[in-house]
């Protein structure tokens, strides 16, 4: 077994949570974010796909989702960054007995700022864990397990797996999921009824293009300060939608690729996109060999590459739909995880970027965090260490967007009991 | 005669440190052996059956030399006095 390193971290610092197909890694570095600790490996020899830092309600509970090929799924959580872990006796996230359901993994796990005790987990096979007790306690939310759709849901190369919860942070009754393969599915009555929200997205692989599910869906992020508008990537598409998933349109212009799996917004800035390009669905590698995160400023109307640091060469990598993050700083730090193994980090939004770390397991997530912030792992504080006195908060005064006003929950998604 | 499950050194944590489980009584199959395991060591359950009561795809059980699946499943008689092993398959990647 390997050597287990820890890392302690203060408030400023920044972590990046990296989940591999052996194990969870925790890195830490202070505000400037040019020097990183590594600690870990935790759960050694598990996949680890799902990671999140719940800061909460004065919490520092590192959570994650422990893949064992033998023991099962089950998640852990740890108060000093995995130095000591809380393994739960009883599997807290199953299926109950009359679904004929079991679980094969946790994907996702989602902390939503507004409610602070609720935590959800988007699971294999494709379902919705909620918690309401901060973790303790799970149920499945039940319209989506009995969903009418499920028995065509089929799994896509990974699994299938419901693998994007995006709580809307204005509307605790609205929420929109996405599966691979199913689509993304919406909720406008706290998780009771779901309907399919794939109007416009391409199924390249079925007979019919536009169904109303079915999609491959790969990721959808939310913009942070136009709460109604989604972007997403697609296997084969690039898409926004500004109508909360009602339709969507294509906005794939200047990619050298519209493949790809992983996708976040900017923490700050409106209309700030980042995608990693991968060359086709059979390849799944970066087009010409060159490692290039692409952005777009402008809500999708045109992308450009980010590479300065990157190598354009030799680069056969491939990031996988959880492995790209932002943290919540200003400039904000954009990382992502390779399938070799390598981090990659920029803290200056994406100009330019260095290799933080190289020789881990294939890494298959990544979750940025910046301690003490409070939030769940969608804030939108930023850095004491690096606040910019121009730029970022310009341009957002430019586009006189505010943050979404929070809201007390007016009812929350029911889980089955 | 008491029947003893052999715990893998994973599950050890889960069953008292114990690499060895003896269970008084003679239960008639491995279901009812596992049952009584389980009461004594709940943290086992999870981790040798799934949500749907079936042993999970990569955990063998013997009854002494013969594995379960080649018998009677949970249904496998447990003679008295025999040692039960819980056995981590050979697995991974």
């Amino acid at each position: 077994m390997p050597s287990v390193q820890h890392v302690s971290a203060r408030n400023g610092d920044v972590v990046l949570l990296v989940g591999t197909m052996k194990g969870a890694f925790v890195l830490r570095s202070n505000g400037a974010r040019k020097k990183w600790d590594v600690g870990g490996p935790y759960s050694v020899g598990s996949p680890v796909y799902a990671m999140a830092l719940d800061q909460r309600q004065g919490r520092r509970r590192l959570w994650w989702a422990q893949q064992s090929f033998r023991w099962g799924t089950t998640l852990l959580s740890s108060d000093d960054f995995g130095k000591t872990a809380t393994e739960p006796q009883t599997y807290s996230v199953k299926f109950p007995a009359e679904s004929s359901l079991t679980l094969k993994n946790i994907w996702q796990i989602c902390l939503p700022a507004n409610e602070p005790e609720t935590l959800y987990c988007g699971v294999e096979p494709s379902a919705l864990f909620v918690s309401r007790d901060a973790g303790k306690n799970w149920s499945p939310v039940k319209g989506l397990l009995e969903h009418p759709h499920r028995a065509k849901w089929t799994p896509g190369g990974g699994g299938m797996c419901l693998h994007t919860v995006l709580p809307h942070p204005a509307n605790s009754k609205n929420m929109i999921v996405a599966m691979s393969t199913g689509g993304a599915y919406r909720t406008d009555d706290g998780g009771e009824t779901w309907q399919a929200r794939n109007q416009g997205i391409r199924a390249d692989f079925l007979p019919e293009k536009y169904p109303e599910f079915g999609q491959c869906v790969h990721k959808i992020v939310r913009d942070p300060a136009q709460p109604q508008r989604l972007y997403l990537q697609n296997h084969w598409g690039l898409y926004r939608s500004d109508n909360n998933g009602d339709s969507w349109q294509d906005i794939a212009k200047g990619v050298p690729s519209d493949f790809g799996f992983c996708m976040v917004v900017h923490p700050h800035d409106t209309e700030t996109v980042y995608i990693v390009p991968i060359e086709s669905d059979e390849y799944r590698c970066m087009p010409e060999a060159k490692l290039r995160v692409y952005s777009t400023r402008n809500g999708g109307k045109s992308w450009e590459p980010l590479t300065r640091g990157l190598p354009q060469k030799n680069a056969l990598e491939t990031v996988l739909r959880d492995s790209l993050a932002t943290d919540t700083c200003d400039p904000a730090g954009i990382y992502f995880g390779t399938r070799s193994g390598k981090v990659y980090g920029s803290n200056n939004s994406g100009k330019s970027w260095q290799l933080i770390h190289e020789g881990l397991p294939s890494v298959v997530c990544v979750r940025a965090a910046l301690v003490g912030d409070g939030a769940g792992n969608s804030p939108r504080k930023r850095g004491r260490a690096e606040k910019s006195k121009t730029g970022t908060t310009q341009k957002k005064s430019a586009h006189g967007k505010k943050p979404p006003a929070k809201r007390a929950p007016a009812r929350q998604l029911s889980g089955k009991k | 005669m008491a029947v003893t499950f052999r715990i893998p050194n994973y599950l050890a944590a889960f069953a008292g440190n114990s690499s060895a489980v003896k269970l008084d009584g003679s239960p008639a199959t491995v279901r009812d052996a596992l049952e009584t395991l389980w009461q004594l060591h709940p943290g086992l359950r999870d981790r040798i059956v799934d949500e749907q009561g079936a042993v999970r795809q990569h955990v063998n059980i013997f009854v002494g030399e013969e594995s379960i699946r080649f018998g009677d499943g949970l249904a496998t008689p447990v003679p008295a006095g025999a040692e039960i092993l819980i056995v981590p398959a050979v697995s991974g990647g």
